[in-house]
């Protein structure tokens, strides 16, 4: 558990050197994953201890977001003057997101499952 | 009674009172969540949040003193977004095997999320300033700020208009894709990822590994692809 803990934030520390050297446009915890990715390809699979470490911590992902959320009274002001034309647009943009993306990618692996069946 | 003010005083001073009150208000929310049978309004991270902004209103504290203690969960989103990489990489046949429609259907839905907002903002009124602050709410909220403050908008208010697009992502998107037929995790989890990034990939896991593996995806592609494509077609548009 220790040692799985210390590999991740390692790989986020690689991840944040990077884009400070680099100058990416990409936060250093994304960058760390798409390190410990390569990793993993390389090494073919992931050591149990780092599996079962993953699984425990992104199983309360949810949690780790509240802090942040916590920041809306930083701008209630902003949100009583207008906040309903916020919600609307917020509200509707991201349930038409959602549609989109789900019924391309249903109807997208429906067309490739055809043509692979074909051939 | 002076007692007891004398204790919280010298409690709220500390970090552990809010780190503690920050843990207690996520698992009553997610008790409730779980006790509802997942009803979408009982969203566990809104819950919270709205008890502890309640208490923080009550007790008169200001965020900076609650973040004091809430920082530490706030950290173990850093290692927590790289162990992702775990997921990701046990579905690489699967998303090897989809990478086509997968990009296809990303590029569609990242552009309908941000286009939308602009679009629907700009229709209702709002101000230059508010648009630009709301056009890059779907991806994470460290690319959001940046994307922001590139095209004029306002980072601190992106990071709660992300913080927003993500909830109501998490709250409603699995029922609307039910209503619309989506069965297939793959095509929930890139949903989910595309439109509301890290909460919606926090909905995602809960479903199956699949769909938590697709939406780390798409939260990252359409990280990478707003942080590129936004700023050009702002240009254009304004």
């Amino acid at each position: 558990m220790l040692w799985a803990l210390t590999a991740l934030l390692a790989f986020q520390l690689a991840g944040e050197a990077l884009v400070a050297w680099l100058q990416l446009p990409a936060p250093g915890p994304v960058v760390g994953m798409a390190l410990l990715f390569i990793a993993l390809i390389i090494r073919g699979g992931a050591p149990k201890a780092l599996a079962e470490t993953s699984r425990g911590l992104l199983s309360h992902l949810s949690l780790m977001f509240v802090p942040a959320g916590v920041g809306v009274t930083l701008h209630l002001t902003v949100l009583a003057d207008s906040g309903a034309v916020i919600g609307v647009a917020l509200f509707v943009s991201t349930l038409a997101a959602i549609a989109v993306t789900g019924l391309a990618m249903t109807w997208a692996m429906r067309l490739s499952k055809r043509k692979g069946s074909q051939e | 009674m002076s007692d007891f003010t004398e204790i919280w005083v010298y409690l709220s001073s500390s970090p552990l009172l809010h780190l503690t009150l920050t843990l207690i208000a996520y698992q009553i929310g997610d008790w409730a969540y779980k006790r509802s049978g997942g009803l979408a309004v009982l969203n566990p991270v809104l819950l919270a949040v709205a008890m502890l902004v309640a208490v923080l209103l009550i007790t008169d504290t200001d965020y900076g003193t609650f973040f004091e203690g809430a920082k530490f969960v706030h950290f173990l989103l850093g290692p927590a977004t790289v162990a992702l990489a775990i997921p990701l990489y046990n579905q690489l046949e699967q998303v090897k095997r989809s990478l086509p429609a997968l990009l296809s259907s990303l590029a569609l839905g990242s552009a309908t999320g941000a286009l939308s907002a602009i679009g629907i903002a700009w229709a209702l009124g709002a101000g230059p300033t508010v648009v630009a602050s709301i056009a890059p709410k779907s991806v994470t909220v460290a690319i959001a700020m940046g994307v922001s403050a590139e095209i004029g908008g306002l980072p601190s208010l992106t990071a709660m208009l992300v913080l927003l697009t993500g909830i109501t992502g998490a709250m409603f998107g699995p029922a609307l894709l039910h209503l619309l037929c989506v069965r297939d995790s793959r095509a929930k989890g890139l949903a989910l990822g595309a439109a509301s990034h890290g909460i919606g990939t926090a909905r995602a896991v809960q479903i199956d590994e699949t769909a938590g593996a697709f939406s780390g995806i798409a939260m990252g592609l359409n990280g990478l692809l707003t942080a590129a494509m936004l700023p050009l077609i702002w240009r254009w548009l304004f």
